[in-house]
């Protein structure tokens, strides 16, 4: 019989090494539900997993999709991990996604058609306004009332793609659109878009972001006093509570920072790839974001590559739909499993398995 | 808004509220147990899918609100392995189960969008459904209302006068204690799980085989969630649920008639009500000092006997 | 079976081992105990006490021996097995359910119980047939430490056990509710119940035992008739080695510098206690010993004292200067430091490296920060230093604070405060659930702060530390503090009287607080 023994020291080494035997697991059921589907299993993981990047056929439009998708992800997903790390849970990054894409679109649109540097930079505000302002909701709701973030923040999506259906058919519709619903595209504008910055790369200004957020959050983490806070508060709120940790502030600041760059995802994402506020806008990368930030340990360097990965099924996925038939929400449920997996290997960190004979007694 | 018959709205508020009132009941018996599930939208959205399959194929509602239990149950039980012997943090666990039923149920269901779902038939009771008005309101529903209605004077009589019951409030309050007596945390708490994934499923296949009647993908649309404030508002009592969930129901079919009664009211701004209203009672709720200490003492935190 | 003196024993242990990894908790441990034998198991934190009554119970199966009870064969499955069988237990820990009722928490811990009416009958027929009143309708959260040994008690009683194990039962009572228990323990005796009682309070066992097997380190030492045997020659044995008692060396007393004065604060947590017009003044130098049963505002009062819980300004004085609004962090800065009982999850982080343990309260003091960023090289060397300082063993300072043994982690804790040079330093249970040698390493370091002139309060359920280290004495009673007189002075009466709450009612004269 199988026991757990705890061990006196988290194990780095599978710390490290879940995520990829999570995604080795992942990708041995995956290739059973393909079968089972009746898609050759090989070939469609291939397709997800070897297409997009080096197939000559499909590479040169698949692979700046890579950080065009990945972008977005890691950027909420650092924002998330400062949170879960203390504690906080913020399950609504869609929502805040969504506002920061409403307000700074809302600021670019006021502007049209001036022609002038400062409006992107105001729009980058807007959307950083946008996704910390509705990330505060839950965050003041918990520190005055101390109601439950994880709910609020979530029925906050819902109420965030309400106003998105009806601003994409009231305020913000292009007036010259011939009454479709839908407003002006900020890529066609070009005081605010968001463009590939080196052609052929897919990098704009959101992945820009995202990478100084990995960066931010590193250097955060690991080498300053907040990074510290947050740690301790998430492994032990009493011991922070008796080291001085002002909870209260602790939980605006996660809340505001992965709110903020929730909004500044959704901006960079209206201004650039999505190009207008649409009704089918939200695109469901605040949740997927959720996955990114687990399968990276919660860790920078890790979300960086959980991200990159995360956005490769995405666009082997569309692949694999479009050359094999493979049903779209197939691909959500195999994003489903990896975090499944994920969560349950990660009961090897902190124990180990032992053999043990069966009872005598 | 003089087209709203309050008879008919009273008699669709039972039918609308059913689904969160199963969902929610049985996320109590779960926090009572002192597990924290997430997943209630996975598993209402997997109850939703299969449920109407088994229907769907079978001609027999009742079929697939059996199927619907048993769906919720199974993939319910794939959280309670995690969190209760893998020790898998039970935030993060419940959230995936939401994101696996999501995509599953899709899945399942690509080849059943705009289907009809088989009639479930009303109830005819004698006597009581013949009553004038109050007959016709509260006496002619399908049979899963009234199942709904007994399993809230089930649970909580379970819960208050059976051993079991008691056992099962026992490992909420303190696994150490109760372990420490010979109890067996974690099969209690697994099978309070199995039962809350059960009822979820229940209550999503009240949506796909009688509120909507149709599978469409991500119907439960947010249920789910407002089922776990639900718990909150009750302060994880039976009867309280019940109320909550006719409230909500209230709302939702009031939004839905204004909507079709032409309401100068925008109609996304009707449709974000039901979640504007959960947040405003959450504050009420937590705003109140007595409502946080009625939470069971262990909800969300994990058991390891140690040596 | 008959044991040596011929007597036919009710439970035989016979070569009982458990090993776990790392550690053998037990290597074959016999002894046995008659029917109406009070037992007693002595030995130190770590010696493998608890873990041969969880095998008792059924808790934990043994590796190899084997139990018998009576003449057949005991091998508990679980503890239903264990109670049917006939053996019951009094934890010391965790096995009450504070939102549940005093009805239900007994019948929790029954095989069949009867309906709850007739139950709530049977609770006050026992409790009263035992001196133990109890009411049966009460929450159990609400229920005063002794109180809440009864019910555990009455759950025993109501189904007649041949065995009753006691897991320290006396560290929760006053001195009062000893003689109390004592007296429904004997009754219980008379009646041919045997009792294994557990313990390492020695006195105690001498006046209450007729025998005692002495563990060490998982194994038997040897045995004694304890109403024979010194508690001096018990106390060696248990320790295996002549004990070090910490000196004092008396140091004149200085200025005022904590100053305490009607602290009221309401409780936090539901089950919490609050803290009432709370007075005291610590003189430079000296240590004053704060007293009382678990659960009557120990930990509140650390925290007010601590700054995790604000109070009026002028209710914590520090050398005349309000700070009952500072924070922990603006406490530390003037120098007051602290360190609070449950040492993993509030005075350390268990997952946490000690040298990240030790940046949690030293960041201020020792400057490991610059501009908010942290210096961890400074923060390593701090660790080491406390590491060198206070004899911990461990094998780095990157090691996790949950891979040390308590003896080891609470060295570290103290040692992390004491190394701060605390103008005014408070701790919550210095040396519980430490061995002998730790603790006495502990109440040195203690005494050695306040010789340099340094204000200590000491909080501790343990009576021996505090008549050992204090120069006053105080006892908490329901959040009220008795008030403090010269420890010298006291007689193990007073002591109970103040524990129990009347110590103020003969010596309320104010000026005694100076």
């Amino acid at each position: 019989m199988i026991t757990l023994v705890k061990r006196p020291t988290p194990s780095r080494l599978w710390i490290v090494l879940t995520p990829l035997v999570a995604v080795l697991l992942t990708m041995v059921a995956g290739a059973a539900l393909f079968a089972m589907l009746g898609k050759d299993p090989i070939e469609a993981i291939r397709t997800i997993f070897w297409d997009p990047l080096f197939n000559p056929q499909f590479a040169a439009y698949s692979r700046p999709q890579l950080l065009v998708k990945a972008g977005p992800l890691i950027l909420i997903a650092i924002g998330l991990s400062l949170g879960f790390r203390a504690g906080i849970w913020n399950i609504g990054a869609e929502g805040q996604y969504i506002m920061g894409a409403i307000c700074g679109a809302a600021v670019g649109l006021a502007a049209y058609p001036i022609d002038a540097w400062w409006v992107f930079a105001a729009m980058v505000l807007g959307g950083l306004a946008g996704g910390t302002a509705w990330a505060m909701i839950p965050a003041v709701l918990r520190v005055a009332f101390k109601t439950n973030e994880i709910l609020v923040s979530l029925m906050l999506v819902y109420v965030a793609e309400n106003l998105l259906a009806s601003m994409a058919v009231g305020a913000l519709r292009n007036p010259e659109g011939g009454g479709f619903p839908g407003s002006r595209n900020l890529s066609q504008y070009p005081a605010a878009a968001n463009p590939e910055l080196i052609a052929g790369t897919g990098m704009h200004w959101g992945v820009v972001a995202a990478f100084i957020a990995v960066i931010f959050a590193y250097v955060i983490l690991s080498r300053h006093m907040l990074g510290f806070q947050i740690r301790l508060t998430g492994q032990s709120p009493r011991a922070a509570r008796f080291a001085g940790v002002n909870a209260a502030r602790l939980i605006l600041i996660c809340l505001g920072i992965s709110g903020g760059l929730a909004g500044l995802a959704g901006l960079f994402e209206v201004s650039g790839p999505a190009g207008q506020i649409s009704i089918d806008f939200g695109s469901g990368y605040g949740f997927t974001a959720i996955i990114v930030a687990f399968l990276g340990r919660l860790n920078p360097i890790g979300i960086l590559l959980a991200g990159l990965l995360m956005a490769l099924t995405y666009i082997g996925g569309e692949l694999a739909q479009f050359m094999l038939g493979l049903p779209a929400s197939a691909i959500q449920v195999f994003q489903g499993m990896l975090l499944m997996f994920l969560l349950a290997l990660d009961v090897l960190t902190n124990y180990s398995l032992r053999w043990r004979k069966r009872e005598t007694a | 808004m003089g087209s709203i018959d309050p008879l008919v709205l009273l008699a669709a508020i039972m039918m609308a509220s059913t689904p969160i009132l199963l969902a929610a009941l049985g996320e109590m018996v779960v926090e009572r147990a002192g597990v924290l599930n997430l997943g209630v939208e996975g598993m209402m959205i997997t109850g939703a899918i299969v449920g109407f399959v088994a229907a769907y194929e079978s001609g027999s509602p009742t079929l697939g609100f059996v199927t619907a239990a048993l769906g919720g149950a199974l993939i319910s039980l794939l959280f309670g392995v995690l969190t209760q012997f893998l020790m898998s943090n039970q935030v993060a666990t419940g959230l995936a189960l939401t994101l696996f039923g999501l995509g599953l149920s899709s899945l399942i269901g690509q080849s059943y969008s705009g289907l009809r779902a088989p009639l479930t038939p009303d109830l005819h009771i004698p006597v009581l459904s013949d009553l004038p008005v109050v007959g016709r309101v509260l006496f002619q529903h399908d049979a899963m209302v009234y199942v709904a209605l007994a399993l809230v004077v089930g649970v909580w009589a379970f819960l208050k006068f059976t051993r079991a019951g008691l056992i099962l409030r026992a490992v909420g309050e303190s696994h150490d204690a109760a372990h420490a007596l010979g109890y067996r945390v974690k099969l209690v708490r697994l099978c309070a799980i199995a039962f809350g994934g059960a009822l979820a499923g229940l209550g999503g296949a009240y949506l796909s085989l009688v509120r909507v009647p149709s599978w469409t993908d991500g119907m439960t649309a947010g249920a789910g969630w407002i089922a776990l404030a639900l718990v909150v508002f009750a302060s994880w009592k039976a009867f309280r649920v019940l109320a909550g969930a006719y409230l909500f129901g209230g709302i939702s079919v009031l939004q839905l008639n204004l909507q079709a009664a032409g309401s100068k009211v925008p109609a996304d701004l009707l449709s974000m009500s039901p979640f504007l209203a959960t947040i405003l009672v959450l504050v009420i709720i937590s705003a109140r000092k007595k409502g946080a200490t009625a939470a069971p003492a262990m909800l969300g935190r994990v058991f390891h006997a140690s040596q | 079976m008959r044991d040596r003196d011929g007597v036919t024993a009710l439970l035989t242990i016979d070569g009982l081992t458990k090993a776990y990894p790392g550690v053998v908790a037990n290597d074959s441990v016999s002894f046995s105990v008659r029917a109406g034998e009070v037992h007693a198991l002595l030995g130190e934190n770590g010696a493998g006490k608890s873990t041969l009554v969880k095998m008792i119970y059924g808790l934990v199966k043994p590796d190899s021996g084997a139990m018998r009870l009576g003449d057949a064969a005991y091998t508990p499955a679980n503890p239903q097995a264990a109670r049917s069988a006939g053996v019951a237990m009094v934890f010391q820990h965790f096995s009450l359910f504070d939102a549940l009722s005093v009805a239900e928490n007994v019948a929790l811990g029954m095989e069949s119980p009867p309906k709850m009416r007739a139950l709530s009958a049977q609770i006050r027929k026992v409790s009263e047939a035992y001196g133990l009143p109890l009411d049966p309708a009460r929450t159990v959260g609400d229920l005063s430490a002794g109180e809440r040994q009864r019910v555990e008690i009455i759950r025993c009683l109501l189904q007649d056990p041949k065995i009753l194990i006691m897991d320290e039962p006396t560290s929760v009572l006053t001195p009062q509710e000893v003689e109390i228990l004592f007296k429904t323990l004997r009754k219980l005796q008379s009646e041919g119940t045997a009792i294994l009682y557990i313990s390492h309070k020695l006195e105690e066992i001498r006046s209450l035992c007729d025998g005692a097997t002495i563990l060490r380190l998982g194994k038997v030492v040897g045995t004694c008739d304890p109403k024979t045997t010194s508690a001096r020659d018990m106390a060696e044995a248990m320790v295996g080695s002549a004990l070090h008692v910490p000196q004092a060396s008396p140091s004149p007393k200085g200025a005022i510098k904590l100053e305490v004065t009607t602290l009221d604060l309401p409780a936090k947590a539901e089950f919490g206690t609050s803290l009432r017009d709370i007075s005291f003044r610590v003189k430079a130098g000296e240590v004053l010993g704060i007293g009382g049963v678990a659960g009557n505002g120990q930990d509140e009062l650390l925290a007010a004292l601590s700054g995790e819980a604000l109070s009026a300004p002028h209710a914590v004085k520090l050398g005349g200067t309000p700070v009952g609004q500072l924070g922990p962090n603006a406490r530390r800065k003037i120098g007051i430091l602290a360190a609070p009982e449950e040492r993993l999850g509030h005075a350390a982080a268990p997952d946490m490296s000690l040298t990240e343990n030790a940046l949690l309260t030293g960041a201020i003091r020792e400057k490991l920060t610059r501009n908010g960023f942290l210096k961890w090289r400074d923060t390593e060397a701090f660790a080491r230093r406390i590491i060198a300082g206070f004899d911990v063993r461990t094998p780095g300072p990157d090691n996790a604070a949950r891979a040390l043994s308590g003896g080891n982690l609470q060295k570290f804790v103290i040692g992390r405060e004491v190394l701060q040079n605390p103008e005014v330093l408070i701790v919550n249970q210095p040396t519980w659930g430490v061995d002998a040698s730790a603790a006495a390493a502990i109440r040195q370091a203690l005494l050695d702060l306040a010789a340099s002139g340094a204000a200590i309060v000491c909080i501790s359920q343990d009576l021996d530390e505090l008549m050992e280290i204090s120069d006053r004495f105080a006892a908490l009673n329901e959040g009220r503090l008795s008030v403090p007189r010269p420890t010298r002075e006291l007689t193990i009466d007073e002591i109970g009287l103040m524990m129990g709450g009347a110590g103020d009612m003969d010596v309320a004269a104010p000026e005694v607080l100076a």
